[in-house]
């Protein structure tokens, strides 16, 4: 259940160009450059998976520890709405948006109040959404079974996009864009729409929030309807970034997604892109030059910037870690 | 009316006696149930958890950390065992010993994730217990750990001596817990959890206590670990390593109520026993059945089954 999927091959992604005969590197920065620019466009898709969990984050303080399960619900529904329909994953994450929104509105409402009531609601919150993790991959399991499922790359385009003289894939690349956007689209929420106004207002102080007469529940709400969103549409191009979608993959997804919001500021969404692209570069770096090794990474680099600086790269001493 | 001195002491007596009483209990039955049933591995699954969800117990239940990650300890008490008896042919007994290092090695390392709290201690202790599965798992280090591929200690193998000797370790971690409520290390231990300044200021070493209750409940998880792969003496990384063994632990924890002695061993008796029904065959509806009852848990009855009792003022041993 630990074990991450597809990201290894990538390794090797330009193999003509770097080993020679002997298999030795003779174009160190080809090389270095390759692996900064496949890690900003990884680290444009784990800004992806990453917000959602974020913005649950700030707006509550809990931590959706079935955020991976999410985004894995996300790539099967693709891998169904495929198989059975020939949808275009770009039109089943229309959908994706839409249907999780919808979904996530009932669980707030269901889950989320009673528990913001506890005494230590930040901690409960781990062992309930660790409950309905579990929940989700039981039932995946039991109703598709342990398999991997993938889509085929050739859908978001054949052939490989050059960009400063390394190749990668085109589906890369639009997984990057889809993200990408996703990102501006909930930038333009929070700071350009009068419900994204009030949420950075429940944010800042929930307590607050609710003496000026907002609808706290509503609003967050929503944001907790967004976040599963975000997930969701993560888990479309999942299959294209990570290789396959299993039904336990959500432990793996949550601690990497964990690592790229600690790193860019837990409660501070649009940090989480400066997180995912700091996080990206260096698992392509630990891929490239020690890449038995590369799986360490979303570990330590979550330990060391805990106990480093837990605020995060923006954070101010807000938060009692 | 406050109790005298010696009303006090009697008082106390009574109440370890009625602790170390059911601890014994515990440990005779599981001793007896051996000769009577004949799934040695399920009675040692057992025994394993007991000690495992009491050991979780010192930490969570006395100081309020909660490690996700408490497998870890397992793992490396699993792997310095194994270490030591594939690689210097020692006997088990000094594996165990090894065991026991290992985890202390590792939660000394791990200290200063105390400083976290919460939600962040939580998953900075899962991403560790994964680092250091990441690393004995790694096939660059096939030589030392055999990497994936899993260790075999058939030379050691002695099924009836470990099962014994994982009833001394649950005999061991049930006496802390015992010493732990009844105690006045016991008592600043909860008086830190509950408000760590007020504990402070009353004259309580907070570092102390909280590395002292770290590094105990570390411990019981290295020993179990150790014997783990003692008694299975073909393991890999991933058994050793299964996050569900922390899941499974903490589950059990909160179903029976923490820092108490009786709540834990009623969720392993309970939950595992189902588990065992129902489970082995399909464990998906026990995973589903399991992920319910920590939402409905958390929900309805944050504190365990033992606050239905204690809610009404009655004490649960």
């Amino acid at each position: 259940m630990w074990r991450r999927r597809g990201w290894r091959a990538f390794a090797r992604h330009d193999d003509e160009g770097i080993l020679d005969d002997q298999g030795t590197l003779h174009d160190d920065t080809n090389m270095l450059t390759g692996a900064i620019i496949a890690g900003v466009v990884f680290g444009l898709y784990y800004t992806l998976v990453g917000l959602g969990l974020n913005l649950v984050f700030g707006v509550m303080r809990i931590v959706n520890l079935a955020h991976g399960d999410f985004l894995m619900l996300g790539g099967i529904a693709a891998w169904f709405l495929f198989t059975s329909l020939g949808l275009h994953p770009l039109v089943s994450a229309g959908l994706v948006v839409v249907v999780f929104v919808l979904i996530g509105l009932p669980i707030y409402y269901l889950v989320v109040p009673r528990l913001l009531r506890s005494r230590d609601s930040e901690m409960l919150s781990l062992i309930l959404f660790f409950g309905v993790s579990q929940m989700i991959e039981a039932v995946t399991t039991i109703g598709l079974g342990s398999t991997e499922r993938s889509l085929p790359p050739r859908l978001l385009g054949v052939g490989p996009v050059i960009l400063f003289g390394t190749r990668l894939p085109k589906a890369w690349i639009f997984s990057a864009i889809a993200s990408a956007v996703a990102v501006l689209l909930v930038y333009l929420y929070l700071y350009r729409t009068r419900l994204g106004t009030l949420t950075r207002a429940v944010m800042v102080s929930r307590d607050e929030a609710l003496a000026t007469g907002i609808d706290v529940n509503f609003v967050s709400a929503v944001a907790f309807g967004i976040s599963l969103a975000l997930a969701g549409v993560a888990g479309v191009f999942a299959p294209f970034i990570l290789g396959s979608i299993t039904p336990n993959m959500g432990v793996a997804i949550n601690i990497t997604a964990f690592a790229v919001i600690v790193v860019g500021t837990l409660g501070n969404p649009l940090g989480t892109l400066l997180g995912g692209i700091i996080y990206g570069v260096s698992l392509m770096l630990m891929q490239t030059y020690l890449s038995s090794w590369a799986n360490l990474l979303p570990n330590l680099l979550l330990i060391a910037v805990l106990l480093v600086r837990p605020e995060g790269i923006f954070g101010r001493k807000v938060r009692r870690a | 009316m406050p109790d005298t001195g010696a009303e006090a002491r009697a008082k106390l007596v009574r109440r370890v006696i009625l602790d170390t009483s059911i601890a014994a209990v515990v440990v005779i039955g599981m001793g007896v149930a051996r000769g009577v049933y004949s799934n040695e591995l399920m009675l040692f699954n057992f025994v394993m958890f007991l000690a495992l969800a009491q050991g979780l117990n010192i930490i969570y239940g006395f100081t309020g950390y909660l490690p996700f990650g408490y497998v870890g300890f397992y793992g490396a008490g699993a792997y310095g065992f194994s270490l030591v008896v594939m690689h210097l042919h020692a006997s088990a007994l000094v594996g165990m010993a090894a065991a026991a290092v290992a985890a202390l090695v590792l939660a000394v390392i791990l200290l200063p994730l105390l400083r976290l709290s919460g939600a962040y201690f939580a998953i900075a202790s899962m991403a560790a217990a994964q680092a250091v599965y990441e690393v004995v798992a790694n096939p660059d280090l096939e030589n030392i750990t055999k990497g994936p591929y899993g260790v075999s200690l058939s030379d050691v193998f002695a099924p009836a001596f470990s099962y014994y000797i994982a009833l001394a370790i649950l005999a061991f971690t049930l006496l802390l817990v015992v010493w732990l409520r009844n105690s006045r290390f016991g008592m600043s231990l909860q008086a830190i959890r509950d408000d760590s300044v007020s504990a402070a200021m009353a004259g309580v070493s907070v570092v102390r206590g909280r590395t002292i209750a770290w590094l105990l409940s570390a411990l019981v998880a290295g020993l179990v670990g150790g014997v783990f792969a003692w008694h299975i003496s073909v393991f890999y990384p991933d058994t050793a390593f299964d996050l569900n063994i922390s899941i499974f632990a903490t589950v059990f924890l909160l179903f029976g109520g923490a820092t108490t002695l009786c709540g834990p061993l009623l969720g392993v008796f309970i939950l595992y026993g189902i588990y065992n029904v129902i489970g082995i065959a399909v464990p998906q509806y026990f995973e589903f059945t399991y992920g319910a009852l920590i939402v409905l848990l958390v929900l309805f009855l944050p504190n365990g089954l033992v606050s239905l009792l204690t809610n009404r003022g009655i004490r649960v041993p």
